[in-house]
C-alpha cells in the first residue's frame, strides 16, 4: 500500500476515533460523569476538526482511503469523504457535540452515565461508517450498527417496560430492514459486478434496465424506510422516546433516522427516474408526511408531538426525494440540514422543560414564559422555523418543496392533488407548532407540577443556542452560510445534473409564496377554531385515525408469530430425547435408501475378494454374540453388559490386527480398557433396577408396541450398513491420495509408520484441534463432577463393604475396614510393582511410534493405565499421599508443547506446523532419525495421559467425596445431639 | 471375510443403535460404544481389506503395497473422541441422575408409577 497522505489519515482518524473512545468509556467507572462526557466532547472535537479541516479537499474527487476486507469477494473496506458525505459527517459531529454538552447537565447522577457515552460514541462511529462507506456492504455493516446501538440506547433505563419494548421494536423493525438492505445491496453488487461506491455511482443504467432492478429497489428501500420511520414502518418512532432526551434528540431526529435519507440520496443517481420509484418513495413520503403531521397534532406529550413532527418531515424530505427532479434533491438535502438543526433544538427544549418541571404532558404545561423565558425565546423561534416563518430556515427549504410540489404537478389526477396536499401539510405544521408553544410556554401559571420551573443551567442552554442562531443565520443569509457546502453535497450527488437553484429569501410574488401563506394562516386558524378540542381530546388519539393504532397491530403479529412458532414445535418438536432418535435414524435410512435406489446399489460388483478364514469368522461370532448380549443385558445386568461391550470391543481390535492395522489395534485395546474402568467407576452411582418393578398394565402394550417398532429400526440399520460395508469391499480400491502418503513417508517426514506420519506430521494441524477437544473434554468432565451430588439412594456404602465392616465388628481385635484392607493383597501388590513397568512401556510407545505401531496416543492411554491401575489397586487416599498427578498442568503442559512445536518452524521462516527431520548419530545407538514431529507427538502423549487420568481421578475421587460428606453429615449429628443432650441442663 | 466383517459391522451397528434408543442412560451409553465400533470398523473397511501388510515401510524404507493409511488415520482420530465422547456422556449422565434422580435420558420418569421401595423416586 502506498503510505497515506495527511487527508487519507484525518478521514481514518475520524472514522476511528469514536470506536475507540467508545471502548475507552467502558472502563470508566459507573460514576465517572464528568470524565465520560469529557472523553465524548473531545472525541467529537476532534473528529469535527479532522472532518472540517478537510473541506478544501472534497471538490473535485472524493478523498478516499481503504484496506483489503474479503479479497476473494471483492469487498474493500473503504472511507470516501465527498460533498455528501462531508455534509452529513459534520451534522452527526457538530450536533453530536452539542448533545454531549446537553446531556453531561441532563443526565442525573444516578444514572450510569459511562454506559451512555460509550453506546454514544459506539453509534457516532456507526453513523460516521455509512456517511464514510464507498463500499455498499460495509455500509450494511455499520447500518446495522446503528440500529443495535439504537436499541441499547433506547433502552438505556431498562428498568422501565416501556424503554424496553420500544426499543424491541425498534430493533425488530429497522433490522428487519437492514437485512432487506444487505440483500438489495447484494443484488446491486451482482448487477454492477462491484460492490464499490464510485464503480456503482456510475452504472445507473445498467442498474434501471436490469431485470433485478425492481427486487432490489423493493429491497434498498425497505431498508431505507424503516430506518427513516416511513409509513406504514413509523410505529417504532414515537416508542423510541422512551430513549433519553439527548438520545432522542441526537439519534432519532437529528442522525439516525436521517440514515435512510441519506441512502436514498446516495443511490438517487442510480435508483431514481423510474415509475416504481416515484410510486413508491413519492407515495409514501405523501402519506408519511400527511400521517405523520396528522398525528403530531393530537399529541398530549411533548416528545410525542416532537417524534411525530419529525416523522413528518422525514416523510416531506422522502417525497422530495420521489419526485424526479434534482431541484428536489437540493430541497431535500437542504431539508436534512434544517430540520437536524431545529428539530435537534426543540428536543432539547422539551428535554428542559421536563427536566425542570416533571412532566411532558402539555395539558399540565402552561404559563411557563413567566419562569424560564429564555428557553421560551429558543424553543419559540426554533419552532418557528419548523413551522416554516419567514427569515428561518425552515421557510427556505419549505419554500422550495412548495416550488417542487407546484413544478412536478402534472394532468394526472394524483399529480394534481400534491401541492394541494403539501398546503394542507404545511399548514398542520403550523397548527401543532403553534399548540407547542402556547400550550406550554402561555396560558395561566401552572399549577401542581412535581417541581417549580426555573430556568436550567446555563451549560444546558448553550446548545440549544447554538443550533437556534444556527437556524437563523441560515434563514438570513444563506448564500453565506449553508450555499457552499450545500453546492459541494449536491455537486457529489448529481454531478453534471446539478441544478441552477437560488436560495434568495425573495422571490416575488409566486405560487409557492401564496401557499406559504396559505398554510400559515390556515394553520393558525385552525388552531383557534379546533385548539380547545385537541387540548381536551382525552386519549390524544387523532380523529380518525384513533382505532388503528399500528403499535397494537405490531404487537399483534409478534405475539402471533411467537404463538405460531410454538403451537409448530409442539406440533413437530419433542423434548424426549428416544423419539428424536427415533427420527434420526429413521431420517437417516430414508435418505440412504433413496440415494441407493436412485443410483442402483448393486451387491455384486466385481473386485477382489480376501479369502475366507475360518478362525476370523469365529472371532466374529462371538464378536456379534457380545453385542446381542449387551443389547440384551443391559437393562437390567449392567456389569455383564458392560463387559459384553468389552467383548466386543476386544473383537474389534483383534479385526484391525489381523487387517494390517496395528496401531488402530494397540489404541483400541488400551481406550478399551480405560473406557470399561470408567464404565464401571460410574455403575457404582445409578439406581438400582430390576425386572421386579412392575410397569403399569396400560404401558405393556405400548411399550411391547415401541420396542417393535425399535428392533425394526436397529434391524433396518444393521442392514444396510452391512450391504453398504460390503458392496465398498468388494469394489475395486480408488487411486486415491493414499498412495502419495505411503510414498513421500520416509522421505518427507522420515517416518516409516505411515500412520504415524500422517497424524503428528501430514495432518498435524487437524490433530491439534483433536487434541484441544481431548483438553477441554476432560476439563468439563472435572467441571460437571466437581459440583456433582449423587442421588440419595447410591449414598450407602457398598454391600460388600458393609459386609467385611460387620465381620471385622464380630470378631475380636479387629477394627472395620481390615478385611477391606486386606482384601486381593497378592494382586493389590503385584500392581504396584508393575507401574514402572507400564511406564517403560507407555515410553516405549511413544519412542517408537514414528517408525512403528504406537505414537503419542497409545503412549498416553499406557501411561493413564498405569497410574489407573494404582487407583484400582491401593485406593485414591493411598495414591495420592505418594504419587501427585496434577491432570491439569498435564492438559496445559501437552497443549503447549503441541503448539510451540508447530510454532518453531516459524524460527526458519516456514508454515505453521512444518516438521524437521535429520539423523543423529550417538557413539552406539546408530543413526537415530530425529524429527520435530516428535516433540509434536510428545505434546499429544502429555495431554492425552492429563485428559484421561483427569476424568478418570475425578469419577474416583466421588467415593472419597461422598466418605466425606457422610463424616460431616455425622459430625453435624453428633454435634446436635450433644446441644440437645445439654439443653435440659 | 468381506462378508463376515460386513455381518459383523451389521449387527454391531444394530446393537448399536437398539440400545440408543433404550429410555436408559446406561443403554444408551453402551449402544453409543458400540455403534462407534461398527463406525470405526465401517470407516476402516472402506480401505478395503489387507492381511498382512500394514502401513509400516520396512528396515529400508522401500515402497510395497501396504494397507490404506488414510481410513486408518481417521479412524484412530475417532477412536480417541470416541473415548472422550463416551466419558463425557457418562459424566453427563451421572450428573443428571444426581440432579433429577432419575436415569432416565429425559430427566424424569414416564409414568407416575406409585412410590415403592426398589424405586423411591418414580
Amino acid at each position: 500500500m502506498p503510505s497515506a497522505s495527511t487527508p487519507q489519515l484525518l478521514v481514518a482518524l475520524a472514522a476511528i476515533l469514536p470506536f475507540l473512545g467508545s471502548l475507552v468509556a467502558v472502563c470508566l467507572p459507573g460514576s465517572a460523569r464528568n470524565a465520560a462526557a469529557a472523553l465524548a466532547g473531545g472525541v467529537m472535537l476532534v473528529s469535527l476538526a479532522c472532518i472540517a479541516s478537510l473541506y478544501p479537499f472534497i471538490g473535485d474527487a472524493p478523498v478516499t482511503v481503504g484496506v483489503d476486507w474479503l479479497p476473494t469477494l471483492g469487498v474493500r473496506l473503504i472511507l470516501r469523504l465527498d460533498g455528501l458525505a462531508w455534509l452529513f459527517a459534520m451534522l452527526v459531529l457538530g450536533i453530536g457535540a452539542l448533545v454531549v454538552l446537553y446531556a453531561r447537565y441532563y443526565m442525573a447522577a444516578a444514572d450510569p452515565v459511562p454506559r451512555l457515552f460509550c453506546y454514544f460514541l459506539a453509534f457516532v462511529g456507526a453513523m460516521l461508517g455509512i456517511v464514510l462507506s464507498g463500499n455498499l456492504i460495509q455500509l450494511v455493516v455499520f447500518w446495522e450498527l446503528t440500529s443495535v446501538v439504537s436499541f441499547l440506547l433506547i433502552g438505556y433505563w431498562s428498568d422501565n417496560a416501556s424503554a424496553r419494548d420500544g426499543a424491541r421494536m425498534a430493533l425488530t423493525v429497522t433490522a428487519a430492514g437492514g437485512l432487506c438492505l444487505l440483500v438489495g445491496m447484494i443484488l446491486i453488487g451482482r448487477m454492477v459486478g462491484s460492490y464499490d461506491l464510485d464503480t456503482v455511482l456510475t452504472s445507473g443504467d445498467a442498474i434501471r434496465n436490469s431485470p433485478l432492478y425492481l427486487p432490489a429497489l423493493i429491497l434498498v428501500l425497505a431498508g431505507a424506510l424503516t430506518k427513516s420511520a416511513q409509513f406504514p414502518f413509523h410505529i417504532w418512532l414515537p416508542r423510541a422516546m422512551a430513549a433519553p432526551t439527548p438520545i432522542s434528540a441526537y439519534l432519532h431526529s437529528a442522525t439516525m433516522v436521517k440514515a435512510g435519507i441519506f441512502l436514498m440520496i446516495r443511490l438517487w443517481p442510480v435508483l431514481a427516474g423510474t415509475e416504481a420509484w416515484y410510486w413508491i418513495v413519492g407515495g409514501l413520503g405523501m402519506a408519511t408526511m400527511l400521517v405523520g403531521a396528522w398525528s403530531a397534532i393530537f399529541q398530549h406529550d411533548l416528545k410525542g408531538l416532537l417524534a411525530y413532527s419529525t416523522i413528518s418531515h422525514l416523510g416531506l424530505i422522502t417525497l422530495l426525494l420521489g419526485l424526479d427532479s434534482p431541484l428536489a434533491v437540493v430541497a431535500a438535502i437542504f431539508h436534512v440540514v434544517n430540520h437536524a438543526t431545529f428539530k435537534a433544538s426543540l428536543f432539547m427544549a422539551a428535554g428542559i422543560i421536563d427536566h425542570e418541571t416533571g412532566t411532558r404532558d402539555m395539558r399540565r404545561l402552561s404559563g411557563l414564559w413567566r419562569a424560564m423565558p429564555y428557553t421560551a425565546t429558543l424553543a419559540m423561534v426554533a419552532a418557528a422555523a419548523m413551522a416554516g416563518v419567514p427569515l428561518l430556515n425552515g421557510f427556505l427549504s419549505k419554500e422550495m418543496f412548495l416550488s417542487e410540489a407546484v413544478d412536478n404537478a402534472g394532468d394526472h389526477p394524483l399529480h394534481l392533488a400534491l401541492p394541494v396536499l403539501a398546503t394542507v401539510a404545511s399548514a398542520f405544521t403550523m397548527l401543532y407548532s403553534l399548540r407547542f408553544i402556547c400550550q406550554t410556554f402561555f396560558g395561566p401559571p401552572p399549577h401542581d407540577l412535581p417541581h417549580s420551573p426555573h430556568e436550567p443551567v446555563r451549560w444546558m442552554r448553550i446548545p440549544i443556542e447554538a443550533l437556534v442562531l444556527t437556524c437563523i443565520a441560515i434563514g438570513l443569509v444563506p448564500n453565506l452560510t449553508i450555499g457552499p457546502v450545500l453546492a459541494g453535497a449536491v455537486r457529489a450527488v448529481l454531478g453534471e445534473r446539478t441544478p441552477d437553484y437560488s436560495l434568495a429569501i425573495w422571490h416575488g410574488f409566486n405560487a409557492p409564496l401564496a401557499m406559504s401563506v396559505a398554510a400559515l394562516v390556515g394553520g393558525v386558524a385552525l388552531y383557534f377554531v379546533f385548539g380547545q378540542r385537541i387540548n381536551t381530546n382525552p386519549r390524544g388519539g387523532p380523529w380518525l385515525m384513533d382505532r388503528l393504532d399500528g403499535g397494537w397491530l405490531f404487537e399483534k403479529t409478534m405475539t402471533g408469530l411467537v404463538r405460531g412458532a410454538r403451537w409448530l414445535e409442539g406440533q413437530l418438536g419433542t423434548e424426549r430425547l428416544q423419539p428424536q432418535l427415533r427420527i434420526l435414524f429413521l431420517t437417516a435410512l430414508t435418505v440412504s435408501l433413496a440415494a441407493g435406489a436412485a443410483r442402483g446399489l448393486d451387491l455384486t460388483a466385481p473386485g477382489t475378494i480376501t479369502p475366507f478364514d475360518p478362525a476370523f469368522a469365529l472371532m466374529w461370532l462371538v464378536g456379534a454374540a457380545c453385542a446381542i448380549g449387551a443389547a440384551e443385558r443391559a437393562k437390567y445386568h449392567r456389569l455383564s453388559a458392560a463387559i459384553f461391550v468389552g467383548g466386543a470391543g476386544l473383537v474389534s481390535s483383534l479385526t484391525f490386527l489381523w487387517l494390517s492395522a496395528p496401531d488402530l489395534a494397540v489404541t483400541q485395546i488400551l481406550v478399551e480398557i480405560v473406557t470399561t474402568v470408567m464404565l464401571l467407576l460410574g455403575l457404582r452411582w445409578l439406581p438400582k433396577r430390576d425386572a421386579a418393578i412392575p410397569v403399569p398394565a396400560s404401558e405393556e402394550a405400548r411399550g411391547r408396541r415401541r420396542r417393535l417398532i425399535d428392533l425394526c429400526i436397529a434391524g433396518l440399520v444393521g442392514f444396510g450398513l452391512a450391504g453398504l460395508a460390503y458392496a465398498v469391499m468388494t469394489r475395486p480400491a480408488v487411486d486415491g491420495i493414499s498412495r502419495w502418503f505411503v510414498e513421500e513417508a520416509y522421505p518427507q517426514a522420515g517416518g516409516r509408520n505411515v500412520v504415524n506420519v500422517l497424524l503428528v506430521d501430514f495432518r498435524a494441524f487437524d490433530t491439534l484441534g483433536e487434541i484441544c477437544v481431548l483438553g477441554v473434554v476432560g476439563l468439563t468432565v472435572f467441571a460437571l463432577l466437581r459440583r456433582f451430588r449423587p442421588a440419595p439412594d447410591s449414598l450407602e456404602r457398598p454391600a460388600q463393604q458393609v459386609r467385611h465392616d460387620a465381620y471385622d465388628h464380630a470378631r475380636e481385635g479387629r477394627e472395620p475396614g481390615h478385611t477391606t484392607a486386606d482384601a486381593l493383597l497378592v494382586p493389590r501388590v503385584v500392581t504396584t510393582w508393575l507401574f514402572p513397568f507400564i511406564v517403560l512401556l507407555a515410553l516405549h510407545l511413544f519412542l517408537r511410534g514414528h517408525d512403528l505401531p504406537g505414537g503419542g496416543f497409545a503412549a498416553g492411554i499406557a501411561m493413564t493405565v498405569a497410574f489407573m491401575l494404582q487407583y484400582m489397586a491401593n485406593g485414591a487416599e493411598w495414591v495420592e499421599e505418594r504419587l501427585r498427578i496434577q491432570p491439569i498442568s498435564w492438559i496445559g503442559a501437552g497443549m503447549l508443547i503441541a503448539a510451540l512445536a508447530g510454532a518453531g518452524s516459524w524460527l526458519f521462516g516456514r508454515p505453521y506446523l512444518t516438521a524437521f527431520f535429520t539423523y543423529w548419530k550417538p557413539p552406539v545407538l546408530g543413526k537415530v532419525p530425529v524429527a520435530s514431529a516428535l516433540v509434536f507427538d510428545l505434546g499429544i502423549m502429555v495431554l492425552v495421559v492429563g485428559a484421561s487420568a483427569l476424568m478418570l481421578v475425578a469419577l474416583a475421587h466421588q467415593s472419597l467425596r461422598r466418605t466425606r460428606a457422610a463424616e460431616a453429615e455425622a459430625e453435624a449429628r453428633a454435634d446436635a445431639e450433644q446441644t440437645a443432650a445439654k439443653e435440659p441442663a | 471375510m468381506e462378508f463376515v466383517l460386513s455381518g459383523g459391522i451389521g449387527v454391531f451397528a444394530a446393537s448399536g443403535v437398539w440400545l440408543m434408543l433404550r429410555p436408559r442412560t446406561f443403554q444408551v451409553v453402551l449402544g453409543l460404544s458400540l455403534l462407534s465400533y461398527a463406525v470405526n470398523l465401517f470407516i476402516f473397511a472402506m480401505g478395503r481389506l489387507t492381511v498382512g501388510a500394514p502401513p509400516v515401510l520396512g528396515a529400508v524404507p522401500e515402497i510395497v503395497s501396504v494397507d490404506d493409511p488414510v481410513p486408518q488415520a481417521l479412524v484412530l482420530t475417532a477412536l480417541v473422541i470416541g473415548f472422550a465422547l463416551t466419558a463425557l456422556f457418562l459424566v453427563v449422565l451421572l450428573a443428571a441422575r444426581g440432579v433429577t434422580g432419575s436415569d432416565h435420558v429425559d430427566g424424569r420418569e414416564p409414568h407416575r408409577a406409585e412410590p415403592h421401595p426398589g424405586n423411591p423416586h418414580p
